[in-house]
């Protein structure tokens, strides 16, 4: 017997854990949204010069074209006819009514930070923030904001970031990991100040264009490679705060690893335990052990969660994380490779998978209760 | 410092990586035309010593390996005590490092490389015969590479050929598929040893300020080379070659082959060449040395990492001497069930290499 759709969807959500989606995306519809929120300053250099960063095509902005979907998936494209995750109508009927979400976090991937013009790249970033925030946080109360910034010039970031920093909305400040040097190195410094000041977390979601390949032998070939190596670059900026001493510079500096995987965790740690002891002569200024200061400073969403063949390895990774808090749950939504929140960690014990989907986010971002 | 003593546990186990060292430049000259004996005259008889390891850092030689005024490894007699009459090892593998593999003047670089196999012939499988040795290629001419392999195919004394983990290009691609196709025909191991870089930033987000941040990133890149190995097909194109990772450390292989084969699910009509999972290509091509092995807080938990490997047939016992990667707890810390300990020691060694009596 077939069930009434609308009803099957009240009987999911009533039964689905609910949880915070840490990792949502959101577009603007076109280019004249942008134009609308643009100083009126830099129109003219957007319409005629437009982007330049390290990739060398023009109208597309991957070197790897995604082969799925254009990289979304085909269910999210809305009927109006606009790019999956730019209508916001759709949007919240598709995803945020369709799951018993207590709060979702927007991470708008722009172009905004691999500009090589600081000033322009400092102009779109200005620009979404001020459209994320009347056009989708407004709105809706359950979505929350991470403000974009011009990473690769720290005092042009603190700027944006003490302008829209104190707006509630905003619960953490958005890198994409593809950088022009080691996240943990000087320049980058004032990003992590101003986060400190404005009690935000610095999130570090997939993505980015940078000059240096994505492998330490060069560029690979194909998407699916690049795609899988990002957890590598991710592991490499993990690597970099912690010999840099970050954390012994700013004790209350928090990061969150958005979309680069999890389950390598444990392995890197060892792997910094072990050799940092050995070398220690050389980075002095890192004074605790790099697994600690990664347990105390650093969180990790879910998404797209490491598939072991067997259920008991991935209970062994997170037990190998030696701490329950790590962990917080993500969608990627309308992304193709989206985790389900029906089917993913659902072989979890309940109280581990209840910290994951929704007690550790709301204790990460300061975020009060509302769903049980 | 003394001797580290090992109780027979490791009697007849095949140390899987070892490095011997070039006391001085001018040891290959014997081996060189008068060409490039003019040529390192006028150059100055530069070192090619590389820079993987700073001399007088920790990480580059056990106390007890260290020489007065000579590159730790340099001498023979002490290379053979510490790793074979010490341990109970009855064979290693010289994997000698030597930078000749990755100079910018192909030419030169192919004369160095004959000279440094010619060398390794001569003062070390001449003279001590528990020694097995890789044949060093030169990575960026694979035609120079193919050359030393033929030179070298019909010694039984070289086990496998030996290319940098660090390259120009990613070494899936089919610039370098001679490489593997001589390796292959002669079934012949091609071993990638942590080293390398030729203007590549070590980090997928550029230089480090440290030498401990470039000496942990080795494992994200072996991982990049693996993810190439893998999705170019290379060994969809070769199924008989076997590649050894050496120094690469293997905690990372699990969480590695997981997220393979999930993208691999969503995204393979991009390499329809690629026709089952990642993992299982991995398990039937790769082999890794276990030294340096992460420090877990529980040894358990490395027992736990080992089983997600899902096979027993993955990880080659080495000592990675003289680094000094161990110290009391010896190369193998945790006791590993009798039948995969065996494996690890021994048979898969057996298994992969031709090894002379």
């Amino acid at each position: 017997m077939l069930e009434d759709p609308a009803r099957q969807q009240t009987q999911r959500r009533r039964t689905q854990q609910p949880f915070i989606d840490c990792d949502i995306h959101n577009y603007m519809a076109s280019d004249e949204v942008m134009l609308r929120y643009l100083d009126p300053r830099w129109h003219h250099h957007h319409k005629t010069y437009g982007h330049r960063s390290h990739s060398v095509l023009a109208f597309h902005g991957a070197p790897y074209p995604r082969l799925a979907g254009v990289g979304k998936r085909k269910d999210a494209a809305p009927p109006s006819g606009l790019t999956a995750g730019a209508d916001f109508d759709f949007f919240r009927s598709h995803h945020l009514d369709a799951h018993p979400i207590e709060y979702g976090i927007l991470n708008c991937l722009s172009r905004a930070g691999d500009q090589l013009y600081d000033e322009y790249d400092a102009a779109l970033a200005r620009a979404v923030n001020d459209w994320q925030l009347e056009v989708w946080l407004k709105p809706e109360d359950r979505l929350r904001g991470s403000i974009v910034i011009p990473y690769e010039n720290g005092d042009l970031s603190a700027e944006e970031i003490d302008r829209v920093g104190s707006e509630p909305r905003n619960v953490q400040i958005l890198l994409k990991p593809r950088t022009r040097e080691p996240l943990g190195r000087r320049r980058y410094w004032p990003i992590y100040e101003a986060a400190v000041r404005n009690k935000l977390p610095v999130a570090v979601h997939f993505g980015g264009y940078s000059l240096n390949p994505i492998s330490s032998s060069g560029w690979p070939s194909f998407y699916i490679e690049d795609h899988t190596n990002m957890a590598q670059v991710f592991q490499s900026h993990l690597i970099s705060w912690i010999c840099e001493g970050v954390f012994e510079r700013f004790p209350e500096l928090r990061i969150v690893i958005v979309e680069g995987g999890f389950a390598w965790l444990p392995s890197l740690m060892w792997r910094m335990d072990k050799h940092i002891k050995r070398l220690a002569d050389e980075v002095p200024h890192v004074t605790r052990r790099p697994s600690d200061l990664v347990r105390e400073h650093i969180r990790f969403t879910s998404q797209p969660m490491e598939e072991p063949p067997n259920a008991k390895f991935l209970e062994q990774i997170i037990e190998h994380f030696e701490s329950d808090e790590i962990l917080m749950f993500a969608t990627d939504y309308p992304h193709w490779d989206y985790d389900n929140p029906e089917l993913a960690l659902a072989r979890l014990p309940p109280q581990m998978k209840r910290k994951i989907f929704i007690e550790n986010a709301r204790k990460f971002y300061g975020l009060p209760a509302r769903l049980d | 410092m003394t001797d580290l003593q090992f109780g027979g546990r490791f009697a007849t186990a095949i140390d899987c990586d070892v490095h011997c060292a070039v006391p001085n430049v001018k040891a290959l000259y014997p081996y060189l035309s008068e060409y490039w004996l003019d040529f390192m005259a006028d150059g100055g008889h530069p070192s090619l010593e590389a820079n993987y390891y700073p001399a007088r850092s920790p990480l580059a030689a056990r106390p007890e390996a260290r020489i007065a005024g000579k590159p730790a490894g340099s001498d023979r007699e002490l290379l053979a005590k510490h790793t074979l009459d010490a341990t109970g090892a009855s064979r290693a593998i010289l994997n000698c490092l030597y930078a000749t593999q990755v100079l910018y003047n192909n030419y030169w670089a192919a004369a160095m490389t004959t000279a440094l196999n010619d060398w390794i012939a001569a003062e070390w499988l001449g003279k001590e015969n528990r020694f097995s040795a890789s044949i060093v290629v030169t990575l960026e001419d694979p035609a120079e590479a193919v050359k030393e392999i033929e030179r070298r195919a019909a010694d039984p004394r070289f086990v496998q050929v030996l290319i940098p983990a660090r390259s120009k290009m990613p070494l899936g691609r089919n610039h370098y598929w001679p490489i593997y196709e001589a390796a292959a025909r002669h079934k012949l191991p091609v071993c990638l040893h942590a080293g390398g870089g030729v203007g590549n930033p070590p980090m997928p987000v550029g230089w480090p300020s440290f030498y401990v941040e470039e000496y942990l990133a080795v494992a994200q890149g072996f991982q990049a080379q693996l993810v190439s190995l893998l999705t170019e097909g290379v060994f969809t194109k070769f199924p008989d070659l076997k590649v050894v990772f050496a120094e690469s450390g293997f905690t990372w292989l699990p969480a590695l082959m997981w997220r393979l084969d999930k993208n691999w699910k969503g995204l393979r009509r991009e390499i329809p060449w690629i026709d089952r999972l990642p993992s299982q290509i991995i398990r039937d091509h790769l082999l890794l040395t276990i030294q340096p092995l992460d420090e877990p807080s529980e040894l358990r938990r490395l027992a736990e990492t080992i089983e997600q490997l899902e096979s027993d047939q993955l990880l080659l016992f080495s000592s990675d001497y003289p680094h000094w990667q161990y110290d009391e707890e010896g190369p193998l810390p945790l006791q590993l069930p009798p039948e995969v300990e065996e494996n690890v020691l021994r048979a898969n060694a057996r298994r992969i290499y031709r090894f002379h009596a």
